[in-house]
């Protein structure tokens, strides 16, 4: 067994740092690929529009948004701060390397967020997995859904 | 976060609101990052003019409402006073002079000059550029800065071997109003040390090589910091400027070393500094294609727009297009901008490279670029560029196919609306 643990109702949970407080909760969406801000998202739809990105075309608007982390123009938080003056923004955010673009960009977001977990979340965690971030804990909770037989 | 009792009293209202809310972001921010402290900074490159259609809004409420959202992350608007420290704002949306030919509504290229008279005059100096080491601005090395424009950033740590991280919209609002930034990452000696030994197996000398070599090295190493060897020729401003931009376009590259040449590393061991080689990665003809391809995402050879000066041209990139073009006339239905710090525009007019560039058919543009105004002339189906950062970004922000080649290809398309380039 791994330092995260199974719960008895098939819950995962990973323990990180909180990078913004806050608890929130909702669909999980995956990406392995670095997320760029300006020239990567659109901030009037939430969407991602990098042509060759696993999520080009997908709205992160709602979701709980799991990545690796920032890549690109310094524009990147200045894009996500107006997805939340937008109302498009993520719910929450877990990313895994820790950068300034990362950072500044989920502190204006003003959503919760976790990075640094004990466990790859872009391994443990699946696009359409419930997860319950607890950034004032450090706290991530998945449910994994239910796979189709 | 520890704070010195200057920060605590900014923070605490001190020295007036605008500077608390500003102390309060940073704070909110270095501890996001897991930063021990503060440093000092007097060189701060932000963004601050409101020149696109999304601030339109906020501008009904002032400038002081402006700056305080989107500089300060504050939803309340506070007064804003002038800079504490030596700040300067990067490139913008609109060419103060050629906005009409860009495209952009009156009231927008309005809005733009009002908001640089108003932030102009709290001390915000209006170079209008994403290389404002060109036109003034030289940290010197182990200068504590706060930049944003992830091409100027590579160049800030890379070339000049001054200490910034990629810095954001609000952190460089909140830098310039306290003189502060988070003591993280690139400020730390230890954290300047590369990662990754790169070597060079093909020659790498005109500016598209070390734009292809940026951009594949870009994508592999993501935000660690390579340093590189081999087969590289004697590099110069321009060079570094456009290999720098297309590193941190297909990654998030802010800090590398060519040992011999970069300020940090005379020799390889002194690049890496004792820290441990993450990997070994090699640069050759096949990784120089992958690249090249990466770049070229169009198919139709029909060029109707040509866009040269991404980072903004040098004065010797701008007498280069000039020279192409003196005695030529452009093909009916291409359109070529040509992009250039307004500081070096005014030599080129100086020196008659304007004329012979509008003489052809051409238009000079400074300020801007068609990535960050969002504008490329109407009708544009197929673009030509010289620069790596452009192809790879035009085509998510026009939606629009690109071509890459060199300078000489793209005037070339420019003055046969046909796209003529390949990979040598």
């Amino acid at each position: 067994m791994s330092v995260a643990d199974t719960l008895p109702n098939n819950k995962i949970v990973l323990r990180g740092r909180k990078i913004v407080g806050g608890v929130a909760e909702g669909e999980a969406l995956v990406t392995t690929d670095t997320i760029s801000g300006w020239g990567g998202i659109n901030e009037r739809e939430g969407k991602v529009i990098e042509r060759r990105h696993q999520l080009r075309g997908v709205s992160f608007a709602g979701k709980i948004l799991v990545f690796p982390g920032a890549k690109g123009s310094s524009g990147y938080s200045a894009y996500f701060h107006m997805t939340r003056l937008n109302g498009v923004n993520p719910k929450a955010m877990i990313f895994v390397k820790m950068t300034t673009k990362a950072a500044l960009g989920a502190v204006v977001t003003r959503v919760p967020t976790v990075s640094e977990l004990d466990q790859d979340p872009l391994s443990v965690i699946e696009t359409g997995d419930w997860v319950k971030v607890d950034a004032d804990r450090g706290i991530v909770e998945i449910t994994k859904k239910a796979k189709v037989a | 976060m520890k704070l010195s009792d200057a920060e605590k009293a900014m923070l605490d209202g001190g020295e007036g609101p605008a500077r608390a809310k500003a102390m309060d972001l940073l704070v909110r921010y270095g501890e996001a990052l897991g930063a021990e402290r503060l440093v000092e900074t007097n060189n701060v490159a932000g963004a601050f003019n409101a020149s696109t259609p999304s601030v339109r809004e906020l501008v009904k409420k002032g400038f002081d409402a402006v700056y305080s959202e989107l500089n300060l992350d504050s939803p309340e608007v506070v007064p804003i006073p002038k800079m504490k420290v030596n700040t300067c704002q990067l490139i913008t949306g609109i060419d103060n002079d050629m906005w009409q030919t860009q495209g952009i509504p009156q009231d927008l290229a309005d809005q733009q000059k009002r908001a640089e008279a108003h932030f102009g005059a709290l001390g915000i100096n209006m170079f209008a550029t994403c290389t404002p080491y060109q036109v003034g601005n030289v940290p010197v090395k182990g200068e504590h800065c706060a930049w944003m424009e992830s091409s100027a950033v590579i160049y800030c740590n890379g070339v000049l071997g001054a200490r910034t991280n990629t810095e954001g919209k609000e952190s460089t609002g909140a830098a310039a109003l306290t003189g502060r930034i988070p003591y993280w990452g690139y400020h730390i000696p230890e954290n300047r040390r590369g990662t990754h030994l790169v070597e060079v197996d093909v020659e790498v000398d005109d500016i598209m090589d070390w734009g292809l070599l940026g951009y594949w090295l870009g994508e592999i190493v993501q935000e660690d910091i390579p340093v590189l060897t081999g087969k590289l020729k004697q590099p110069s401003l321009i060079k570094l400027k456009h290999f720098g931009a297309a590193a941190a376009s297909s990654g998030g590259v802010e800090m590398y070393h060519v040992p011999g040449i970069t300020p940090e590393a005379r020799d390889v061991d002194e690049a890496f500094g004792g820290r441990a080689i993450t990997e070994k990665l090699r640069y050759g003809k096949a990784e120089r294609k992958i690249a090249y391809d990466n770049l070229n995402c169009a198919t139709d050879r029909n060029i109707d727009f040509v866009m040269l000066g991404c980072p903004h041209n040098a004065i010797e990139q701008v007498w280069l297009i000039a020279s192409l073009l003196e005695g030529k006339k452009l093909h009916p239905n291409c359109q070529l901008w040509v992009h250039t710090p307004r500081a070096l525009r005014e030599v080129a007019q100086r020196n008659g490279y304007v004329k012979m560039i509008t003489d052809a058919g051409g238009v000079v543009m400074s300020d801007t670029c068609p990535a960050i105004s969002r504008y490329a002339p109407k009708g544009t189906k197929v673009i030509a560029t010289d620069s790596a950062k452009q192809a790879h970004y035009l085509p998510a922000i026009l939606n629009l196919p690109v071509w890459f080649g060199t300078v000489k290809e793209c005037v070339d398309a420019a003055l046969t609306g046909r796209w003529n380039g390949g990979l040598q």
